[in-house]
């Protein structure tokens, strides 16, 4: 079973559900999707260790086979190669790595070379229940999604996954959100909150995954997302009113749960609401 | 022209709080809104819209059902794992290489345009503003942030105004780049949290690695005091000015729930302190535009 944690604005505690509700149950693996800024070990004791790199393969041209015909550069879709005259040249931070260019070659010049944009990391220490994953994508690396990828094939479908996604809604929250059996958007109740949950509810409906919303520091701001999940049919899970104790916790980088353990039990609770969901999807 | 990016690796620092406040602060400047995939500004600036752009992102392949032989051949080719077993596209996975297409043996993928977004150029009680929507799932985030930028540098010249405000994505993606490559200055809003620090040195390095100067702004910095220390001597020994230090306040949210600024709203502390914040920002802004050297290049991203 897996359950993605998202939000459309950033620092709306999306982490903070994470860790906490992995934290709360049995026999867990927890990854950090946020492969451009992963958060979720900082609320860990544990150190981590590579686990891969994660490659793009770009290519490399041979100088004496290539005749400048231009048709690598023609097929590109994303400018990574350029053809002048007597010169070639590639732009390996804009490859995606689809491998059009070595296809469609007349000359065969072109081979391919892995680059890492980044690497996948894990654990090293034993940590009881957990099992913790996450990615993370190399400083000036634009493209987060193969991090993604790749990161998310080390989930083990017998277990429960709890996925940490990146804030917003464009391609990095697919690749993270995009075949979960349940997607957890945690909001506030501010009109940022508010605005960008709208965002990603279309996200996931259209993406037709089942959802609920979790209201944090609900009770600043006004009702207007509690009103507007009423009228929308959208289940509230659970709401974290604005506790200075939650808050200074999280700053030192402290599950609040390990302090506050009558919170596991809720936490718990709302996981078996969201099972039965995903166990009723699964009938129809 | 002097470009300003407020970055702050982490989302909820207070970014656009302040870029919007400095909004209001700034007498000739436009306001670029290039947090595109969760846009916020335009709650509290209103813009009114004088012109939209329709933003094409990257192709999406398509397959005609009634030449597909379902040979496969695609999807051994696609990378990206976009096309099903029974040969149909993942739209939202598919990254519009073109690669199906060309394998095809019965030419039945076609690449089609897909609108991924539009692009405004707009007025606001601040002066003009550029911003955007991106559709749900888009991968061309990092090229829209680019036509906002192009936008705002259209706008700053038709109206003659001296500085271009970006308020930047969380993150350190294409997104991210595309809002920080060739500005003069970045100032990066955190907060004394863990999270903050740790998002805060990321961002610090990619902002390094595009050699961009920074400022750093300690948002909620008496919510942990230890940790604004942290932040400070972090700061110091990366030789990096720490231009503001703003406290924990319910301004921000009050502000927000009336769509007002938050000098708008208020003359409190928060609010002096963030005027004091714009004055400096605006100093080092000067200084680092002072040491550039050319044009303003604005540069094309994935
Ligand atoms: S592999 Fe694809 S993206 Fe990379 S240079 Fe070749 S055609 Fe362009
Ligand atoms: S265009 Fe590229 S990414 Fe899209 S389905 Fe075809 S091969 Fe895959």
């Amino acid at each position: 079973m897996k359950i993605a944690i998202a939000s459309g604005k950033g620092g709306t505690g999306k982490t903070t559900v994470a860790v906490n509700l992995a934290l709360s149950l049995e026999d867990v693996q927890l990854f950090d999707c946020d492969v451009e800024e992963p958060n979720c070990h900082l609320f860990f004791g544990f150190d981590l260790e590579k686990v891969e790199n994660v490659n793009i393969a770009v290519p490399v041209v041979d100088k004496n086979k290539c005749d400048f015909c231009g048709k690598c550069s023609e097929f590109c879709q994303y400018n990574a190669i350029a053809v002048l005259p007597k010169k070639i040249m590639v732009f390996p931070a804009l490859c995606h790595g689809c491998g059009g260019c070595t296809l469609v070659c007349p000359q065969g010049a072109i081979s391919e070379e892995n680059r890492c944009i980044g690497i996948i990391e894990k654990n090293k220490e034993d940590a009881g229940n957990l099992v913790f994953y996450r990615g993370l994508l190399n400083i000036g690396e634009p493209m987060a999604s193969p991090v993604i990828h790749a990161l998310q094939k080390h989930i083990d479908i017998k277990k429960t996954a709890i996925i940490d996604a990146p804030p917003g809604t464009a391609c990095p929250v697919i690749a993270s959100i995009g075949d979960m059996d349940y997607c957890i958007l945690v909001t506030e109740s501010t009109p940022f909150g508010f605005h960008d949950l709208k965002l990603a509810v279309d996200v996931v409906r259209n993406l037709r995954i089942p959802f609920g919303v979790i209201i944090n520091r609900s009770d600043i701001g006004d009702k207007k997302v509690e009103q507007y999940c009423i009228e929308e049919g959208i289940p509230v899970l659970m709401k974290i009113a604005n506790d200075r104790n939650i808050a200074r916790l999280y700053s030192e980088g402290i599950p609040f749960v390990s302090k506050m353990p009558e919170w596991k039990e809720i936490f718990v609770q709302m996981f078996e609401m969201i099972r039965s969901v995903i166990n009723e999807e699964v009938k129809v | 022209m002097k470009q300003l990016t407020v970055i702050s690796g982490k989302g909820g620092t207070g970014k656009t709080t302040i870029t919007a406040a400095f909004a209001s602060l700034a007498e000739n400047a436009v306001i670029a809104d290039c947090d595109v995939d969760a846009a916020d500004m335009h709650l509290i600036l209103k813009p009114e819209i004088l012109d939209t752009f329709e933003f094409t992102g990257l192709k999406v392949a398509e397959i005609d059902q009634s030449l597909c032989i379902k040979c496969g051949i695609c999807r051994d080719a696609c990378r990206f794992d976009s096309i099903s077993s029974e040969i149909m596209i993942d739209p939202y996975e598919c990254e519009g290489c073109g690669v199906c297409e060309y394998v095809c043996p019965e030419g039945a993928i076609r690449m089609v345009e897909r609108k991924a977004g539009e692009a405004y150029s707009s007025t606001t009680r601040f002066g003009p503003m550029a911003h955007a929507r991106l559709g749900i799932g888009e991968e061309a985030s990092g090229k829209l942030v680019t036509l906002v930028r192009y936008n705002a540098k259209k706008l700053a010249e038709r109206y003659g105004k001296e500085i271009i405000i970006i308020d930047g994505p969380p993150g350190t993606g294409c997104s991210v780049i595309a809002s920080i490559t060739g500005v003069d200055m970045v100032l990066v809003v955190t907060e004394p949290t863990l999270s903050g620090i740790h998002d805060l040195e990321r961002v610090v390095e990619v902002a390094g690695y595009f050699k961009i100067p920074a400022v750093v702004c300690i948002n909620k910095y008496d919510i942990n005091e230890e940790n604004s220390q942290r932040i400070e001597s972090y700061c110091k020994d990366k030789g990096i000015e720490v231009v503001g230090k703003l406290p924990y306040d319910d301004i921000p949210t009050k502000a927000m729930m009336e769509e007002k600024t938050v000098t708008e709203y208020s003359d409190g502390e928060f609010s002096s302190g963030v005027k004091s914040l714009w004055e400096n920002v605006k100093d080092g802004l000067s200084e680092h535009a002072r040491k550039r050297v050319g044009d303003l290049p604005i540069v094309h991203n994935p």
